[in-house]
């Protein structure tokens, strides 16, 4: 890779410790990758997990001297006050961690969003801008709906970026690299946001690989939140970090374009029997439920208008949790839908992830429903069982404390 | 009889022991940090730990967060890989290799996975930094 004179410094410790370590671990991954030159970035988001490799990382770097140059928006990290009030207190190993992250990314010069769906609002990057976004949701997000330019950056590499304000360019930041090679014809319906959870899951089981997917069939524009589901479980799944809807998704006006005039190297298609397979394996029957929970990742108004449409006047027979960014509950609460939620004993809770281990211990063990399949496959570890239903069933749920269908 | 195959270094250094192959994509955060066991669910390496192993893996899954997660969880506790032997590199693992300062190649002769394939627990030695994995026999 070729440096300018003033990366070369950057690497070499001119800039302070934690520049050239963050140097070394990107030119390493532009060498892995085949980067000729490093090039500037205008936004970054970071994936802060509050998790024990996340605080370590982040603290490492402030020990070096760390200091953002693109200040990043941050993932969810936890309402502790909240949560120490309404569903129990959270274990002291718990409170150090969540308050050792939230100071270490506040002193490195991080905006302090605690929001996992940055695209949606507060860092929504332009087509074509090159940006360092790290978290499963965001990277697909801003590369296949807005066109803008990413890799899917580690939480680690994207603060990397955050502090050099560089990226080493390959990957999806290039042209040629960002056409499509495998033609996927969507012959199941897909018919509301729902459906886009169990085509993201699908699709890296019929194609596993690092090519990038063009979906052919989709008439309709996802809504934001199908697009937001979309990417989220094609990233849990598998590892796609741009995918193109034909005739839908900016780089993707038609087939040949998208296929930049090549045949496609694989055909696959995903059809109603597909999606039934995915169903099966991963939703879970019937049966009763000991709490919900929602926001993975976080809800939009939307959605939060959603569940207070379908709870008003009735009681939740279990704990409900509705997880978003700050934004969206201090409209919640403008708008009156918060007072609606908590009427029925819900709880909209802001800043806080559904995997941050420490603070969601009652349920460990226990059964619960939700609409997204990332938030029940990373609760595995924790022993959780997720039943998986549409929003709105979902919260039909916990309102008869059980799922029905 | 000892086989020997090229590759290239993501993070140097050299390490041996046997070998685990997965050739489904890993996520390293449904791995019990304890112990090194995979817990996935219908993974082709459930139950299996990866503790001292060389893994060789076909690609890496799973959330920018949990894979360095739980990569440096089970490193810290020293039941992690030795080294890994990654045939898709992708940004996310890779990153979590070289933050980690794991033993890690790429870029490996394609003839290696034929020659691996059903043959766990078989004593491998990664010279990353020599570009070099030699398979005992």
């Amino acid at each position: 890779m070729k440096l300018t004179q003033e990366q070369n410094d950057m690497l070499n410790g001119v800039h302070g410790e934690a520049v050239a370590y963050s140097m070394r671990i990107q030119v390493g991954m532009g060498r892995i990758f085949g980067a000729k030159r490093m090039v500037p970035i205008t936004r970054a988001h970071v994936a802060l997990s509050a998790q024990d490799a996340d605080v370590w990382f982040v603290e490492k770097m402030l020990g070096m001297g760390g200091k953002c140059k693109i200040a990043p928006t941050v993932n969810p990290s936890i309402d502790l006050s909240y949560l120490n009030q309404h569903l129990a207190q959270i274990p002291e190993a718990g409170l150090d961690i969540v308050s050792r992250t939230n100071e270490a990314y506040k002193k490195i010069g991080a905006v302090l969003s605690f929001n996992c769906t940055p695209y949606l609002q507060q860092n929504v990057p332009a087509f074509g801008e090159v940006v360092g976004f790290s978290e499963s949701s965001a990277t697909p997000y801003v590369n296949s709906v807005l066109g803008a330019r990413t890799n899917r950056e580690s939480s680690q590499s994207a603060l990397c970026a955050a502090i050099t304000g560089l990226v080493p360019e390959y990957g999806l930041l290039l042209d040629e690299n960002r056409r499509a090679e495998i033609l996927v014809e969507v012959k199941a319906k897909i018919k509301d946001d729902f459906d886009y959870q169990l085509l993201g899951w699908c699709y890296p089981l019929v194609h596993n690989g690092p090519e990038v997917p063009a979906f052919l069939g989709i008439d309709e524009r996802a809504t934001p939140e199908g697009f937001m589901n979309f990417g989220a479980q094609l990233n849990t799944s598998g590892a796609v970090g741009l995918y193109h809807v034909v005739g839908i998704t900016p780089e993707a006006p038609d087939e040949r374009i998208v296929f930049g005039g090549k045949p496609p190297k694989r055909k696959v298609t995903i059809g109603d029997e597909e999606l039934d397979m995915v169903r099966r394996k991963i939703c879970g029957g019937p049966g009763k439920v000991d709490f919900a929970m929602f926001g993975c990742p976080h809800l939009t108004i939307r959605q939060v208008a959603d569940i207070a449409r379908i709870c008003e006047g009735k009681k939740f027979a279990v704990d409900v949790w509705v997880l978003t960014s700050s934004l969206t509950k201090e409209l919640a609460q403008r708008m009156g839908l918060q007072e609606i939620i908590n009427r029925s004993g819900g709880h909209v809770i802001a800043d806080t992830c559904i995997d941050v281990p420490p603070c969601w211990r009652p349920y460990y063990g226990g059964v619960g429903v939700t609409d997204s399949p990332k938030c029940a496959y990373y609760n595995e570890i924790r022993k959780i069982d997720f039943k998986i239903r549409p929003l709105g069933v979902a919260i039909e749920s916990a309102i008869a404390g059980e799922v029905r269908l | 009889m000892s086989a020997t195959f090229k590759c290239s270094a993501i993070a140097g250094g050299s390490a041996s022991g046997p070998a685990l192959v997965s050739d489904e994509p890993i996520c390293f955060y449904l791995v019990e940090p304890d112990t090194g066991i995979v817990i996935e669910e219908g993974h082709v390496l459930k139950g299996k730990t990866l503790a001292g192993t060389v893994l060789v893996a076909h690609a890496g899954k799973g959330s920018s967060v949990v894979q360095m997660d739980g990569l440096y969880k089970i490193a810290a506790r020293h039941k992690g890989p030795v080294a890994v032997i990654l045939r898709n590199p992708d940004p996310v693992f890779v990153s979590a290799l070289l933050v980690m300062e794991i033993s890690s190649v790429y870029d490996v002769d394609e003839k290696f996975y034929d020659f691996i394939a059903g043959r766990d627990g078989i004593h491998i030695s990664v010279d990353a930094s020599g570009g070099l994995i030699t398979v005992e026999e």
